[in-house]
């Protein structure tokens, strides 16, 4: 039996994991998929927002501010690519102005610092690629961009570290309690706990409606986007936002924490939260929208689009703390859309502590900081790659040409605690296979890794987990079987 | 510590048949320090996967497989004592010929090049650069990554296959997919015509009864694991779907081939000036980018159909880059030969007007077919020559010579221009 047991390996999940080390406890993280950062956590905008968005007295403008505030250290202790670039929300028209004021007075409220509401002349200085149409801006210098999926796997990885336990390919089809005792259902069989998490992202509403009589609903909003290539300047400097609508903060245009260009996202309810094809439509819009911002709007180095689908709850704030209408020792953090990705470390400090307290759970002895990730071969001086290749030869062979990986840093994401175990996990954890040619060179050579490093067949090797299989046989297997059919 | 730095007259980047034949030929020019940096562990480059046929007819006078054809060379090189460095990959070049590289061997390293040859080839472009809607899922390949993992690894990627674009490595994967029991369904061409050789539409397509859709595309691809289909749709003369024409694949398996796209991020690096058009390096007619002493050949340089051209091409780059590390410079009077109507791409770019030069072939693509038309080659709008062609199309490489008398005509002019015309130019 553990004492904690976290549904959902997102953000939320795991930065709870990692703040519950401090306390002495068993702790499990069980998870739907293959890996961590599946869901929302791997495909959104990866902004730390100010916090000037939400309605001040939210839970999201509370949240956000106070884990903002939090991330500068964290991305430095974990050791995740973050930049404090700020952000602009560009106006057009008085309407649009007044929204400014509006967001501006908001800000305030909800303790952002450095706010300023700057005019056409300022804006075209600070970002010359603007629609020269614009009007007014709010300027945010305190916004920020952090990559979001390396951030959950940092914080899954510490924790994993600290001694959280990881359950992959686990999804919940039962959930009970039974004798001060939660039992967890899985394929991977069953888990008991004192208290358990829905950290579930977009199947939380069917996780707390099994087990409250007070019934919630995620309505799975999907947004696309355009990623392109970094050997092209973005053509702004900081996050662009235009003014929100009721569906979100509308489409932005920004520099990623790796450099790459972010057009996007679109916003459209769908009905299956897993649904994450893009659609003709959806990027159309993202390229018209970014036109008001960027009016030459260039797409050719674009290098991937893809979608990812936000946890929107019918209730427009989180759902944190206690489940209410559930028996005892259940907790929650559920709806976290934006800006949950800046609000996960608050949100894991206040809910961990709480729950910590219900178990009575005492202060860790220690808590092992994190090891740092290896520096990446491609932000190493030529000094540093002659030491790396000299202490590990694997260093001196390049798998990624386009963002230049090299197999010791692949080996070490595949055996490191909370590990790769398909293309996409080697890709999140070092970016393999992420620049132009899409992996069309080192996918092959990755697979092959996969294979020596976990000790399976490439026929065993998915793109992503579950039946997301590379390869379908062997030549004289698929031969066979033709002869069979014939 | 600092690394010691290990000078070299040239140095060749890349040991596909490009760089194979520029090392070959700058070691017949007498070159006594040659180095040649390949980043895969065996040389032969893209050739070692092309295990059909069809290689070497102009060069050869025979019908060779890619990995014999590439084998000729590496025997040649060996046998000349060519210093070939195998799982070597070149992180960076400096405008002032700086290399550094990385092995499993030797760690990083550091070469000074007198002159460099830029041999690195071309990528293919992905599906994110198409940016298709649809899912994420397994089962979509380049041509030439399925094509790896077939002839190099014995391993298929799908049993129902759909091919994208025409080029020429997805017409041999439909070919290759089909001998060995999958079914190939479709190849979806954008455009109106192929861009592959016409023998391969024959050899490929038509031979095995597979199904080519001229004004096609993918407009979505399904799946949430692995793909399970696609739909394809009718484009209209923009190339946007027409609504109405959606057909569906069931399919495990979609190949790309819809462009290749030379390797230059290292050229670059070095200050090299490249052409939009044709996405490689500017160069002469000596095939010397805009950086002194750097040269360029082969699919770097612009994407061939036949590697007997790269080679060729290749021969003069590795000649041009030995007598340049020794010191040899040309000089005369440079002009700028420029894309007329119906040419895109034309290489090289600039002609050297000296006594030296004995003619030079010109090599572009048109940019749609003609059928009947004239090739002409104008000096400052003065037609030297207008030669008719049967058949222009753009997924073949045109090659126009432009023979001493030719340049000897146009001694006092400003510049060379290509074009297609519909008449013939007097």
């Amino acid at each position: 039996m553990y004492d904690i047991l976290i549904i959902g390996a997102g953000v939320t999940g795991c930065a709870l994991a990692r703040h519950l080390c401090h306390y002495q406890g068993s702790i499990a993280v069980i998870e739907r998929a293959e890996d961590v950062a599946d869901g929302a956590s791997k495909a959104n905008s990866g902004i730390v927002h100010a916090g000037f968005d939400a309605k001040p007295g939210t839970k999201k403008a509370y949240y956000n501010v106070k884990g903002a505030k939090m991330y500068a250290k964290l991305a430095r202790d974990l050791n995740v690519p973050y930049d404090p670039i700020g952000a602009l929300v560009i106006g057009f028209s008085d309407e649009d102005r007044q929204t400014i004021q509006k967001l501006y007075d908001q800000g305030v409220k909800n303790g952002v610092e450095e706010l300023r509401i700057i005019e056409k002349e300022e804006i075209l200085a600070l970002e010359p690629n603007t629609n020269p149409d614009v009007a007014c801006a709010l300027y945010a210098p305190t916004s920020a961009v952090v990559s979001p999926y390396e951030m959950t796997i940092a914080l899954a990885y510490h924790a994993a570290q600290n001694g959280v336990e990881f359950i992959f390919n686990a999804p919940v089809t039962k959930i009970f309690r039974e004798s001060d005792q939660w039992h967890v259902i899985t394929p991977k069989g069953e888990f008991t706990a004192r208290a358990i998490v829905n950290c579930a992202g977009l199947g939380a509403d069917e996780l707390h409606n099994m087990i409250s009589d007070q019934q919630v609903r995620i309505i799975p909003r999907r947004g696309e986007y355009y990623l392109l290539d970094h050997t092209v300047k973005c053509p702004f400097s900081r996050t662009m936002f235009q003014v929100p609508s009721k569906m979100g903060k509308g489409v932005l245009i920004s520099p990623t924490a790796h450099g790459n260009a972010l057009l996007g996202p679109s916003a459209e309810d769908i009905d299956d939260g897993f649904d994450t094809a893009t659609t003709r439509q959806g990027l159309d819009f993202v390229l018209e929208k970014c036109r008001l911002t960027w009016p030459k709007v260039n797409i050719r180095p674009v290098i991937t689009t893809f979608s990812g689908v936000r946890a929107h709850p019918d209730t427009d704030d989180f759902l944190i703390g206690q489940v209410p209408g559930a028996p005892d020792g259940a907790f929650e953090a559920i709806g976290i859309e934006s800006p949950g990705l800046s609000a996960s470390p608050a949100i894991a400090e206040e809910l961990g502590d709480q729950i910590a307290h219900y178990l009575k759970l005492p202060d860790a002895r220690l808590v092992k900081p994190p090891v740092p990730l290896l520096k990446p071969f491609a932000a190493m001086t030529e000094e540093e790659r002659a030491a790396a290749c000299k202490e590990n030869p694997d260093y001196g062979r390049i798998v990624c040409r386009c963002e230049v990986i090299t197999e010791a840093e692949i080996r070490d994401a595949i055996r490191r605690p909370v590990g790769a175990k398909s293309i996409d996990g080697v890709k999140r954890r070092t970016r393999a296979g992420m620049g132009r040619c899409q992996g069309g060179f080192c996918s092959p050579r990755v697979a092959e890794i996969l294979c020596e490093e976990l000790h399976v067949s490439p026929l065993d090797i998915t793109k992503s987990g579950g039946e997301s299989y590379l390869l379908v046989g062997t030549l004289n297997d698929i031969a066979k079987e033709a002869r069979g059919h014939a | 510590m600092r690394e010691a730095i290990i000078p070299v007259d040239v140095l060749v980047i890349g040991a596909g048949p490009a760089g194979l034949a520029a090392a070959i030929a700058a070691k017949k020019q007498g070159v006594d320090s040659l180095i040649v940096l390949e980043r895969e562990e065996q040389p032969g480059g893209i050739l070692r996967q092309c295990i059909h046929n069809g290689f070497g007819l102009h060069r050869f006078k025979e019908e060779l497989t890619g990995p014999e054809y590439a084998q000729r060379d590496i025997d040649t090189a060996y046998e000349m004592g060519i210093d070939i460095r195998t799982g070597v990959t070149v992180l960076s070049v400096s405008p002032e010929k700086r290399i550094t590289a990385v092995s499993r061997e030797n760690g990083l390293q550091v070469f000074e090049a007198q002159a460099i040859v830029l041999a690195m080839g071309c990528r293919e472009r992905p599906r994110g650069a198409l940016a298709i809607p649809g899912t994420r899922c397994a089962g979509i390949y380049s041509a030439g990554t399925a094509q790896k993992f077939v002839n190099l690894e014995g391993y298929m990627p799908g049993r129902k296959v759909v091919i994208l674009g025409s080029g020429d490595i997805g017409l041999i994967m439909a070919r290759r997919m089909t001998l060995q029991g999958a079914k190939v369904l479709a190849c979806v061409e954008l455009m109106p015509y192929s861009s592959g050789l016409n023998r391969n539409i024959v050899q490929c397509l038509q031979d095995y009864n597979i199904p080519l859709y001229l004004s096609h595309t993918v407009i979505d691809i399904h799946g949430r694991e692995r793909l399970t289909g696609v739909t394809v749709a009718q484009v209209d003369e923009n190339r946007r779907p027409i609504p109405g024409t959606e057909m569906e694949f069931a399919c495990d398996t979609l190949l790309l081939s819809v462009g290749l796209i030379p390797e230059n991020e290292l050229s670059a690096g070095a200050g090299v000036d490249l052409s939009p058009v044709t996405s490689g390096a500017v160069v002469s007619d000596t095939l010397e980018t805009s950086v002194p002493g750097v040269f360029a050949c082969g699919n770097v340089l612009h994407v061939h159909d036949l590697v007997d051209h790269v080679s060729n091409e290749a021969f003069r780059a590795g000649e041009m880059a030995a007598r340049y590390a020794r010191g040899e410079r040309r000089t005369g009077r440079e002009i700028p030969v420029k894309d007329g109507k119906g040419v895109r791409g034309v290489v090289p770019q600039k002609l050297m007007l000296d006594d030296e030069n004995k003619g030079v072939d010109l090599m572009f693509r048109p940019d749609r077919v003609y059928r009947d038309h004239y090739l002409t080659v104008y000096a400052d709008g003065k037609p030297l020559s207008s030669v008719k062609k049967m058949i222009l199309t753009p997924g073949e490489m045109v090659v126009q010579p432009v023979n001493e008398k030719m340049l000897a005509a146009c001694r006092e002019a400003k510049e060379i221009t290509v074009a297609i015309t519909e008449e013939k130019a007097v």
